[in-house]
């Protein structure tokens, strides 16, 4: 697996410049309650991977809101996970949690970390594992232990190794970002000097969707990850855009104007077989699928006011799903089809609201007023969006239930466009 | 200019050749050849004439013309072009007909509010509109792309009313010039 994300690192790191600070930088502005304590002790040698390897995977469970990591003091002799645990010593630091491990030198240069996880008050272990990796796998690894460490407490898989991509705009350049989900190792996979919106994560997490500018109208592209290869996916008379992925990543629907106004197409992911599935004459438009792939949630006007409609895959009378307010756009799914976010009109702010498709209920989950391109985290735990803070654009994580609020901003430049990758293995 | 400026200087020159006494130059015989009237600058003058039609300067490039002038604004959620911009519409509808190459991308854009992707369809409206306006008007559809740039390419980029009016905009550009 490592060998494999290495590799795909690399090439990426070929085919792209890395921009000199222009990291995401991450501020928590809200927390849940209650969180779980967790002691994280030091590895032992963890000195030798120059980045702490434990400080990552502290920061990452508490940047998911539900974890608090406790300080732990320097301990003679160093447990590692090889020690014999004293539990009653880590109940009394107030510790739930505890992980504990180590770093050894391997005579080919590489390192092997190991580590296990204990349930403190239940003062028994639950699991560990131990990776081989390279000084430059630090950061991958760390986000491996934090999502193992998430799955094992909470039940639910940890969205710490996936990615995240969103667009740049530096003075007249804009860069399309794929970065980790902590906003680290951000790498530039596109560089223009015309817009790029939209981007949209193939299913398998190795393509791009997106709209670029760059012919001076916009046209969709499907752009290769692995090994930078873009494709003209839609790039008929008029205007291309709003790319969205099927589940099984063989189809896209797509927004375009060839027949006059803006309806909804699909098309085969290599931009063959174009089929119209909207007949209307308003605007149709943000189309995205249900991830059973049954349905599709659309943008539409053709009520007067721009709201949420949804039709079946394969077109099909629309039927409307948002009916308070006058503007609500943007149409988001959590990964378990329960939920839609979406942009709503509220009181002159554009905001992220949910809405529960089984009891109707909506719910205001930001409080900032120029909210845009809600993406849920794979695991729906997390909602990232594009807002706008000082005048800057930002990226903005709040959690589903609207508890844990976070800001990613980058210096001298605004940021939009977000989209949450999906699991990889 | 400069050669009214040269023919200017060519007179004088003359007039100061006429102008040399016979007092002047009587005693000695070298000084008599010397003295003798610069010969008068037999070069033809060229001729201003500004009667003539200047070169082939393009109309839609001429500021005088009102096929310089290629943007219609749009009021808050409308598409529909307001009697103020008739005449425009009107007089590249002719151009148009009138010259059957001649190719137009009309860019529609939108406010910065709301969903980048809904703009781009409030922008498509815009620019569907002039094309419309036009092919009505006798322009052929082959000679018209109508596209949408959404809030995307904004002429005015602060955040209140007077600068979102300026970027409700349908641009009317020509081969060559996007």
């Amino acid at each position: 697996m490592l060998t494999r994300l290495r590799a795909f690192l690399g090439a990426v790191l070929l085919l792209v410049t890395p921009l000199a600070a222009a990291q995401l930088s991450i501020e928590i502005t809200g927390a849940g309650a209650p969180r779980m304590p967790i002691a994280i002790a030091p590895f032992p040698g963890e000195a030798a991977l120059g980045s702490g390897i434990t400080s990552i995977v502290r920061a990452d469970l508490e940047r998911s809101g539900l974890f608090r990591g406790l300080e732990v003091p320097p301990l003679s002799p160093a447990p590692t996970e090889a020690s014999t645990v004293n539990y009653a010593e880590w109940r009394s630091r107030l510790a739930d949690a505890l992980v504990l491990g180590s770093v050894a030198a391997r005579p080919d240069g590489r390192y092997e970390v190991r580590f296990r996880l204990y349930d403190v008050v239940k003062q028994a272990s639950l699991g560990g594992i131990a990776y081989t990796l390279s000084k430059e796998q630090v950061r991958a690894s760390a986000h491996r232990i934090a999502d193992f460490v998430y799955e094992k407490l909470t039940g639910e898989k940890g969205v710490f190794s996936t990615r995240i991509a969103y667009v740049v705009k530096r003075g007249s350049r804009f860069e399309l970002q794929i970065a980790d989900a902590d906003g680290a190792g951000e790498e530039a996979a596109l560089v223009s000097f015309e817009p790029i919106i939209s981007p949209a994560w193939s299913p398998d997490g190795r393509k791009l969707a997106y709209v670029s500018f760059e012919n001076k109208k916009p046209v969709v592209y499907v752009h290769s990850l692995v090994d930078g290869k873009r494709n003209v996916i839609a790039n008929f008379r008029g205007s291309n855009s709003a790319p969205a992925w099927s589940p099984d990543g063989r189809r896209l629907a797509v927004t375009l104007s060839r027949e006059g106004g803006s309806q909804i197409f699909l098309l085969n992911a290599d931009g063959s077989g174009l089929r119209r599935l909207t007949s209307s004459a308003a605007i149709d438009t943000e189309p995205r699928f249900s991830g059973d792939g049954q349905w599709i949630y659309f943008t539409s006007d053709r009520g007067g006011s721009p709201q949420i409609y949804r039709m079946p895959a394969a077109g099909g009378e629309p039927q409307r799903v948002t009916f308070e307010g006058s503007y609500n756009v943007t149409p988001r799914l959590s990964p378990d089809g329960k939920t839609l976010a979406y942009i709503t009109l509220n009181e002159g702010k554009f905001q992220v609201a949910l809405l529960d498709l089984s009891n109707r209920q909506v719910q205001i989950i930001t409080d900032s007023d120029r909210d845009e391109s809600p993406s849920f985290a794979p695991n729906g735990r997390m909602i990232l969006l594009a807002t706008v803070i000082d005048g800057r654009g930002v990226l903005s994580a709040v959690s589903s239930d609207g508890r844990v609020k976070q800001r990613l901003s980058v210096t001298a430049g605004d940021v939009r466009e977000p989209a949450w990758g999906p699991f990889t293995e | 200019m400069r050669l009214a400026i040269i023919a200017t200087l060519a007179a004088a020159a003359v007039a100061a050749g006429c102008a040399t006494t016979p007092e002047e130059q009587a005693p000695a015989r070298v000084e008599e050849r010397a003295a003798k009237p610069a010969p008068v600058e037999t070069k033809p003058i060229a001729r201003v004439d500004l009667t003539s039609k200047p070169a082939a300067a393009s109309p839609l490039k001429d500021p005088n013309n009102i096929l310089s002038r290629r943007s219609i604004y749009y009021d808050y959620d409308k598409f529909d072009i307001k009697d103020e911009f008739r005449p425009l519409v009107e007089a590249h509808a002719k151009y148009l007909r009138e010259n059957p190459g001649a190719k137009m991308l009309i860019q529609g854009n939108a406010d910065e509010r709301g969903s980048r992707e809904y703009n781009i369809g409030l922008g498509q409206r815009r620019s569907d509109s002039v094309k419309r306006a036009l092919a009505i008007l006798g322009a052929k559809d082959n000679q018209i792309e109508s596209v949408s740039l959404g809030e995307e390419k904004p002429v005015c980029t602060e955040h209140a009313e007077d600068c979102w009016a300026k970027n409700r905009r349908g641009d009317m550009l020509y081969s060559g010039e996007y």
